[in-house]
């Protein structure tokens, strides 16, 4: 059971510790920076969180002592030669009349350490980091020094080898719109998960992208979107360009993953070979941004549902979680102690966790609610919270 | 020998470089950020991106002209000028 939940929020680290029967926070950490996530690597320990600083570029900071001393890593940096193939997306200076012509390549800089995953304890030390722009990047040492996954950021459907020369082929990444308010059009990597059985079989999720699956630890990828329909496209189920907001499978049953797609919630029984959309839209199951798993029965999942697409508030002013113990055939409306009235929560894609029976979720509103009875009841632990971009049980 | 002002948001990431009058060689902007990271090792990361390019939000101006080579940095710092670096201020 965990003993604390870790908070990535607009003004720094909260750390939640459970107090007793209750849970306290601590003083806020990294106070007043940004921070896009936050976790405890449940192998050794390590408290992690992602600095989202305006000015002075992303940072990974690391805790050793539980989160009382932090140290800056600096070395998690795209490689020289590392370039991409920009994207027009529909910003407002992009002219449709006047598209270029040639690609535009541009030199890969970290604009955002988007999430943190660590891998399995055969592998100590081993974390990936998932980046705008698209880039999982791995470390076999704790942190201290970082590889770009070339395989991966050289894939065909990115344009090919761009390290090596120009591009051979079209990139089919599109950018993350959603973080239009920061300027950053890229596309990012938002979920990593790795296979509890083999810590080389691993699968990544990245928006306007959708799913890719290494089977070897990373040397190859290939793509997983068969079944993900995206309604926005001429053809809801191109190869490319899918919208996963969060993917997340059962640790006990890996085959079973689930993701929030900006067109729906979808799961996969197979691995990932096909997916299949599982919305009830007419009970408010479809638009979100986070999911989360079952340790051990993969086919109960949460969602944190919200009205899509230009409102993004919670339903009716009613904030609920929905819930299936079935793979998706049905859901439960979880508001037994949550906001119905006045709530325009939104709840983003790291904000949901569940550990056994407990689930956290913080939302923009700076309101943090905590259920110990998988989601029957919910506790408010604060309402004042800086919007909240990450929780984390730790 | 430049003297190196900066905005005091740096200094709380590099308390060692508070309180005290930054003088470093002259040259360009790029050996006189080499020499404060050699004061403050890291503290081009939060200047520079990772190549080597100033950030998109932080403006080094030399004297009164702030620096035309945002990219490599080639900008003079003359004996006895001062260099500073600021950054801009956004939102809440």
């Amino acid at each position: 059971m965990a003993n604390s939940i870790l908070l990535g929020t607009r003004k720094g680290t909260v750390i939640i510790d459970r107090n007793g029967s209750g849970w306290q926070p601590r003083s806020i950490l990294h106070e007043g920076i940004p921070v896009c996530y936050a976790a405890r690597d449940p192998r050794d320990g390590t408290l992690w969180s992602s600095l989202d600083h305006g000015h002075w570029g992303p940072k990974l900071s690391r805790s050793r002592d539980g989160g009382k001393t932090w140290e800056d890593v600096l070395s998690l940096k795209y490689p020289e030669g590392a370039r991409y193939i920009v994207k027009y997306l529909p910003t407002p200076d992009f002219d449709p009349e006047a598209p270029a012509g040639e690609p535009e390549y541009k030199d890969a800089t970290v604009y955002k350490i988007w999430n943190l995953a660590f891998g399995s304890s055969d592998q100590p030390g081993r974390i990936y980091a998932g980046t705008i722009p698209g880039g999982l990047f791995v470390s076999d040492d704790g942190g201290d020094t970082w590889e770009l996954n070339r395989p991966l950021w050289n894939h065909d459907s990115r344009g090919g080898d761009l390290f090596s020369g120009d591009a051979t082929s079209e990139n089919k990444w599109g950018g993350t719109p959603a973080s239009i308010d920061y300027g950053v059009f890229e596309p990012g990597i938002h979920s990593v998960v790795v296979d509890p059985r083999d810590p080389n079989h691993l699968y990544m999720a990245a928006s306007t992208v959708g799913v890719m699956e290494s089977n070897d630890g990373g040397e190859s990828w290939t793509v997983r979107n068969r079944g993900l329909r995206m309604e926005y496209q001429p053809d809801p189920e191109a190869e490319w360009g899918h919208d996963p907001h969060f993917m997340a499978a059962c640790p006990g049953q890996p085959d079973h993953l689930w993701q929030q797609n900006h067109c729906g919630v979808f799961y996969s029984s197979d691995g990932a070979k096909s997916w299949k959309k599982v919305s009830v839209p007419e009970q408010g199951v479809h638009f979100g941004f986070p999911v989360a798993v079952d340790a051990n029965d993969g086919k109960t999942a949460w969602v944190v549902p919200a009205r899509a697409d230009s409102e993004r508030m919670a339903i009716d002013g009613g904030l609920f979680v929905a819930r299936t113990n079935d793979g998706g055939e049905s859901w439960q409306a979880l508001r037994n102690g949550l906001p119905q009235d006045n709530a325009y929560d939104i709840v983003l894609r790291h904000a949901l966790d569940v550990d056994g029976d407990c689930l956290c979720f913080g939302s923009t509103t700076g309101n943090v609610y905590l259920s110990e009875d998988r989601g029957e009841s919910w506790q408010c632990l604060g309402n004042n919270f800086p919007p909240v971009y990450s929780v984390r049980f730790g | 020998m430049p003297v190196v002002e900066m905005t005091s948001h740096l200094y709380r990431y590099f308390p060692q470089l508070q309180d005290q009058e930054i003088k470093v060689p002259a040259g360009s902007v790029a050996e006189v950020l080499n020499a404060i990271n050699e004061l403050a090792p890291g503290f081009s990361d939060y200047i520079l991106d990772e190549r080597g390019a100033l950030r998109r939000h932080v403006l080094i101006s030399v004297n009164e002209t702030a620096v035309v080579d945002r990219a490599t940095l080639t900008d003079q710092v003359p004996e006895g000028g001062t260099i500073y670096i600021f950054q801009a201020l956004t939102g809440g």
